[in-house]
């Protein structure tokens, strides 16, 4: 066994045990940040913030929610939005924080491709990082689920059809993953279980190694610039904090995560309070109904760029490319063939194939949610195979870039 | 080194507004055209004629007694109790002929005289009773008692109006209930088609109440084609506009619906909408008054994270 002296105060007893010490230096106070950054890199941890809101208006709200078919609308619509103190409350910071923190996913990975932050060293953070999109995308479809509404349960009839794989008529796999032959009462507690348990572990394991891949390599820094860390910190440890090229963590980094959360919050609270209906569609306050198909079925705003590069093709060729456009942001790193991590606008042609790359995801996003009909289909098209000639350019156009 | 957040924040902030503009009031508008522009008169009923007679109260109330509409119709304030009960008066017509207390005070004058003279055509359910194919509407049309018919209907709207309560003094729930609640129930204010469901102190009682609730609701599925919904979330699944629109023109939203108009008053409407918010979107009040307290606690928060921050920074540069 180690040797342990009489401990001199309460840190050092824990310091004996545990190192809380050096724990603290390598996750904070050493932990080197690079000055040339801006608030796009605070983009995690409103990420933390959000999740940590979602966690705990979860766990109000799984107090009442009650997940069987008959009582689960009920349980959300009269007990937890009328009877429970506040429950409209969480269940509106729920609702609106599940749909925020897919906007703040998508300014945190659009800023990781414009600074070419997958890059050199860097691929498990991309790697993860698209994991994780993975595992929100999964547990905001299974919470989709559970109010037991109209667009609840025609989300799930078409989402699960998916799986049918078109012409493979792989109707049993449909009807394995449903428990039943329509979205029933085995189907609803699969997706209660997955929501409320496996997935949120997912994303807890997932989220630390989000941030153990990022400990080696260093967050990148706006100017593309190779910072010699060790160099760096030796500076501003002797004195030199004015000089030196990076900072910590804790507190200095941190403080400015927090301004920028702090201004986030504002966003926030403001639409929680005023403008929710965006992240709680109307629809889905009617009860689900198995006979009556919505005029309109369409997911939720962050899954629809995805959605209409399914929708414009035949059936199979449509869940193709769906399942390209699924996988193909995890190959970035393997894709982009240029060496230099640096700001797209440096990048020549790349930056035109980012800007193109982001306004044509909006467009698919807006015409995944317009009724293919005229010349939204046609827009439509025309963008989902944009969409995919862009990634099937882009080895090509980054394996010619200079070295700069 | 220049400062370069501003503009990045312009660039996040442009492509999240656009994003949002597409995605909800761009898209919102073309998904829901219909509903959007669909012409809203403000309940002014351009379509019935106006009432040109000065009605009278006194004689109007002979011609309700003696015109027959007593004979299905109640008028509690006036001691003439129903002839049936809602179940039974539901399977002789269908649904349950409104007690006429306060119609005088809930339903616009004009939509009244109209009904009385034209019930299918004032309801705006003539595609579903065309008298020429002998569909008839349950409520019979008064063909006068041998005078002046304007005169005497202008008589029978002005008794109504007499005996009504002050406009001002129907309740939101009031003018649900008598506009709307014979057909749609709302679960969470425990009203059903025949009324409020009481408490009971015994499971039998309150079973005995539900079976005379499913009964009622046999004759209403028969008489519309499907038992009308529950409208305890409507204002949260359709919103004030769609419901305004609704009830002063069903057939203008849902065409060819089963669903009458019912001829209410622009302030009726606003009650009706009124109650539906106190079903379903209870904690409104809550919802703002919390806001406002949590908005203040936020911004204090972010102006110390603000001077945390420059504290902390002013020995970085």
């Amino acid at each position: 066994m180690a040797h342990f002296t009489k401990a001199t105060s309460v840190k050092d007893w824990l310091n004996q045990r545990l190192a809380v010490e050096k724990i603290e230096k390598v996750m904070a106070s050493e932990y080197w940040i690079p000055k040339n950054i801006n608030f796009l890199w605070a983009m995690g941890m409103v990420l933390v913030i959000t999740f940590a809101l979602l966690v705990v208006s979860g766990i109000f709200l799984l107090m009442y929610y009650v997940p069987t078919v008959d009582e689960a609308f009920y349980s959300v619509n009269y007990t937890i939005m009328r009877e429970v103190d506040f429950g409209w409350l969480w269940r509106h910071i729920h609702g609106v924080a599940a749909s925020v923190v897919f906007l703040v996913i998508y300014i945190h990975m659009f800023t990781g491709i414009y600074y070419g932050s997958y890059k050199k060293g860097r691929e498990l953070i991309w790697v993860s990082g698209m994991l994780l999109f993975v595992a929100f995308s999964a547990e905001a479809f299974s919470g989709y689920m559970l109010p037991w509404g109209q667009m609840s349960y025609w989300a799930g009839m078409v989402i699960t059809n998916l799986f049918a794989g078109g012409s493979l008529h792989a109707d049993g796999l449909v009807e394995w993953i449903r428990g039943d032959y329509v979205p029933a009462q085995a189907f609803l507690g699969r997706f209660f279980m997955l929501h409320v348990f496996l997935l949120p572990l997912a994303i807890m394991a997932l989220i630390g190694l989000h941030f153990a891949a990022l400990r080696i390599p260093h967050v990148n820094n706006q100017d593309g610039e190779e910072i010699d860390f060790d160099a760096e910190s030796k500076k501003y440890l002797d004195g030199d904090k004015a000089g030196s090229k990076v900072m910590r963590f804790a507190n200095d980094f941190m403080s400015k995560d927090m301004m920028v959360v702090g201004i986030f919050l504002i966003f926030f609270f403001y639409l929680v309070f005023w403008n929710y209906s965006f992240a709680m569609d109307p629809v889905n306050f009617d009860p689900a109904d198995g006979l009556k198909t919505p005029a309109h079925i369409y997911p939720e705003w962050y899954f629809l760029w995805s959605y209409e590069i399914l929708r414009p093709f035949n059936i199979d060729l449509g869940l193709i490319l769906f399942g390209f456009a699924q996988v193909i942001f995890v190959l970035l790193p393997w894709l982009d063939r240029s060496p230099n991590a640096v700001p797209a606008n440096r990048r020549g042609l790349f930056a035109i194939w980012f800007w193109v790359m982001l306004s044509n995801m909006i467009i698919l996003t807006a015409m995944g949610k317009l009724p293919p009909e005229g010349v939204f289909s046609q827009i439509g098209l025309v963008s989902a195979v944009l969409f995919v000639v862009q990634w099937i350019a882009l080895p090509f156009i980054t394996a010619r870039e200079k070295k700069v | 080194m220049k400062n370069k957040e501003p503009i990045i924040l312009a660039v996040v902030v442009f492509f999240s507004l656009a994003t949002y503009y597409l995605v909800e009031p761009f898209a919102h508008h073309v998904l829901h055209k219909k509903v959007i522009e669909a012409k809203n008169e403000g309940f002014a009923y351009n379509d019935l004629p106006a009432i040109t007679k000065t009605g009278n109260a006194a004689s109007g109330k002979d011609l309700v007694v003696n015109g027959g509409c007593t004979g299905c119709h109640s008028i509690e304030v006036a001691g003439m109790p129903a002839p049936m009960d809602a179940v039974t008066a539901a399977g002789a017509y269908g649904v349950n002929p409104p007690d006429l207390s306060n119609a005088g005070a809930i339903y616009d004058a004009k939509f009244l005289a109209d009904l009385i003279k034209n019930p299918a055509h004032a309801l705006k359910v003539e595609h579903k009773f065309d008298a020429a194919k002998g569909e008839m509407h349950p409520m019979v049309s008064y063909y006068g008692m041998g005078g002046d018919i304007d005169q005497e209907v202008a008589d029978m709207v002005a008794y109504m109006q007499s005996i009504a309560v002050k406009p001002e003094d129907v309740t939101p729930a009031m003018a649900y209930e008598d506009a709307c609640g014979r057909c749609h129930s709302v679960e969470y204010e425990k009203w059903t088609q025949i009324g409020e469901k009481p408490k009971f102190k015994h499971e039998k009682d309150s079973l005995a109440f539900d079976i005379k609730v499913i009964e009622y609701q046999e004759s209403l599925i028969k008489y519309m084609g499907k038992l009308p919904p529950d409208l305890s979330m409507y204002i949260r699944s359709r919103g004030d506009d769609f419901l305004s629109k609704l009830i002063e023109n069903p057939q203008n939203i849902l065409e060819g619906t089963a669903m009458p108009r019912v001829g209410v008053t622009a302030d009726a409407a606003e009650k009706i909408i009124e109650h539906m918010k106190d079903a379903g979107d209870t904690k409104r009040h809550e919802r703002e008054e919390i806001g406002r307290n949590v908005m203040i606690y936020i911004i204090i928060f972010a102006i110390f994270a603000f001077l945390w921050k420059k504290q902390v920074w002013r020995d970085l540069h």
